[in-house]
């Protein structure tokens, strides 16, 4: 079976992209760039847990991905209009 | 994990390589352009195009291991494609207004677009 060999090579490709992710979040110049690295990196753990989720061959991180998607909306939603306007709510 | 028939692994194992590829090219124009605006483009290699196959990788695999057709993956797809655009078109505009401020200070009072001073 050639399953498990594409979902190892997935995820370590995944992880790279998520390793990027991180150093483009601790080296970028400004504020815009480490939040804009923060949602690659919410996108990037979603697909790395459904890969899990097809790896285990159960249905439960399906919602797990879905909370963090969700998660990751509100989140960056917050923080760029914390950015423009330096408050969230007001 | 369950045996699957032999089209079913190869096409799984297919689309979750090309995801994966996908995810991969968006994270390292995300390392490797150079400004901002060029930057923000990149992530939507990952929510564009890898979250989609990866998803349809996981319905195919589902449906085929059940036995049924299992669609409910299909509302990750919808809701990433759907706040995607919002938060980068969010996150463009709050970096257009920090560049204003830093860069051209007195154009920003004339063009309207801010209601805050600093």
């Amino acid at each position: 079976m050639i399953l498990p060999i594409a979902l190892f090579l997935a995820q370590g490709m995944l992880a790279f992209a998520l390793l990027f992710a991180c150093i483009r979040m601790m080296r970028g110049p400004r504020a815009q760039d480490r939040v804009l690295a923060l949602d690659t990196a919410y996108v990037v753990s979603m697909l790395l847990l459904m890969t899990l989720g097809i790896q285990t061959g159960t249905v439960f991180f399906f919602e797990a991905s879905l909370v963090i998607a969700i998660l990751g909306f509100v989140a960056t939603v917050a923080l760029a209009k914390f950015l423009m306007r330096g408050e969230v709510i007001e | 994990m369950s045996t699957l028939p032999l089209w079913a692994d190869i096409l799984v194992s297919l689309l979750l390589l090309l995801g994966a590829s996908l995810a991969l090219i968006g994270g390292i124009g995300l390392l490797k352009l150079d400004t901002f605006y060029k930057r923000i483009h990149a992530p939507s290699i990952i929510t564009c195009g890898a979250t989609v196959v990866i998803v349809l990788a996981s319905m195919l695999y589902f449906s085929v291991k059940g036995g049924r057709f299992t669609i409910h993956e299909i509302l990750i797809a919808v809701f990433v494609i759907c706040t995607t655009p919002v938060t980068l078109m969010l996150l463009g505009r709050a970096a257009l207004y920090r560049d204003r401020l830093e860069n051209r200070a007195p154009a920003v009072a004339k063009d309207g677009d801010t209601t805050r001073q600093p």
